[in-house]
């Protein structure tokens, strides 16, 4: 059985515990607040974006630009798997999800993979694995910026348009709400022509056949368009990726206060027993003492 | 064919952090990267570059101007989107601070020669300016 100061002990180091996950809870709930705040702003923006460019490559060739060309798949074909994870943990299964999405994709593909990771978390497991890293992107997060995410474009577009790779992917956490995080797999190079969806009065008929008057030139346009459209797309993901972490963290620090809560009652009532115990014992020996006189 | 056009533009402004106007409007000027050209509803499909300075748009007789800087304008007969790289209402600009921001720019740019940071300060300069233009105006016009 053990003593009295050790269960003491034991009580307090779970409350200590307990404060500490109950501060990063709130430190969360607050971050979180501002990421949501932040992808609300910025999700109007990529889904636009999407629409002009869903209604664009409805109606020009593929041709005509190299991030809408499919290239036919060689011996030498290659894909660019972006994994979006955090920098930190104690955010339960929220990196294991992206990595275990990422896991599934790569070993499903039919071409060899190569990884760009962003998040220290992703680094420290495919790191170690030997997979063969294109690039790595760590401690973005602390200050998310638009520019980090045209780092993280640039050297997509740069890999792709150098013919290193062939197809771009990138693995991220979606943030649906503050309960559920969902891992999504989103093919960003080449931008793919099947997005188009269309909606409200473009449903129209004829509506679509139309072709744009373009000022400048296509070929200029699009030269702007389509980068933007990238970077975009990584920062939109990016933000995601930032407000599903702290929704997953703010969880897991709940979770963690709950059971610390639990198991200081459970602590509690046994010390008690233990005590009530001792003291009954020593009573006992009393009693007992004093009959023997 | 003439009475099936439609007679009101669905507007929308965006910029990369925020939505600014999502409303129904009469007619809109766009500052393209060719100069600026105005739409009325029933436009013909359009792809555009856009450029710095002034757009406005209207609504009845009520005209609305906003500050904005580089992106792209989709325009449809009945919808035009512009995605903006920076982009302000007239009535948010904040004088003082465009001005200190124009001088800031211009100071930048009178001293710093590495390419990559005067580029920005030129970007910066130029911003700051039509939202200085952009307010100024708006300020008379009312």
């Amino acid at each position: 059985m053990p003593s009295l100061i050790d269960l003491r002990r034991r009580v307090r180091a779970v409350k200590n515990t307990q404060q500490i996950t109950k501060a990063m809870k709130m430190v969360a709930a607050s971050k979180l607040r501002r990421a949501t705040e932040r992808i609300m702003n910025a999700r109007p923006y990529a889904v636009q974006m999407q629409r002009v460019l869903a209604s664009v490559a409805a109606r020009v060739d593929s041709s005509v630009h190299p991030f809408l060309a499919v290239r036919e798949r060689t011996a030498t074909s290659r894909t660019l798997v972006i994994v979006v994870t955090g920098d930190k943990g104690l955010c339960g299964s929220f990196n294991t999800n992206v990595i275990k999405g990422a896991g599934q994709y790569i070993t499903s593909a039919t071409e060899p993979c190569t990884l760009g990771l962003v998040g220290r978390k992703g680094r420290e497991f495919f790191g170690r694995r030997g997979f063969s890293v294109l690039f790595e992107q760590i401690g973005i997060f602390q200050k998310l910026k638009f520019d980090d995410a045209k780092v993280v474009a640039r050297l997509a577009v740069d890999a792709f348009t150098s013919g290193e790779v062939d197809k771009v992917v990138l693995v991220f956490n979606e943030f649906k709400s503050v309960m559920s995080q969902r891992v999504v797999v989103d093919q960003l190079l080449p931008i793919e022509p099947h997005e188009v969806v269309l909606e409200g009065p473009a449903a129209k008929a004829g509506d679509s056949q139309v072709d744009y008057l373009y000022e400048p030139a296509p070929e200029k346009i699009f030269e702007q368009l389509l980068p933007r459209y990238v970077e975009v797309q990584v920062y939109r993901a990016l933000l995601e990726s930032n407000a599903a972490f702290f929704a997953a963290q703010m969880t897991a620090m709940d979770t963690a206060t709950k059971n610390s809560a639990e198991m200081i009652s459970s602590l509690t009532l046994y010390m008690n027993k233990v005590r009530q115990a001792a003291i009954t014992r020593e009573i006992i020996e009393v009693v007992s003492g004093a009959q023997a006189l | 064919m003439a009475d099936s056009l439609p007679t009101k533009i669905q507007l929308q402004v965006v910029s990369a952090d925020r939505s600014l106007v999502n409303e129904t409007v009469d007619e809109v000027q766009i500052p393209g990267s060719e100069g600026y050209f105005g739409v009325l509803p029933g436009h013909t499909p359009l792809l555009a570059l856009l450029g710095a300075g002034e757009l406005w748009y209207r609504q009845g007789s009520e005209f609305h101007y906003l500050a904005m800087a580089f992106g792209f304008a989709e325009v449809q007969p009945d919808r035009v989107t512009i995605l903006a790289e920076f982009a302000e209402r007239a009535d948010e600009i904040d004088l003082a601070r465009a001005e200190a921001a124009k001088v800031r720019a211009e100071n930048r740019l009178s001293s710093v020669t590495v390419d990559m940071d005067a580029e920005r300060a030129r970007l910066a300069l130029l911003k700051s300016l039509i939202r200085l233009q952009v307010a100024t105006r708006a300020k008379i016009r009312s």
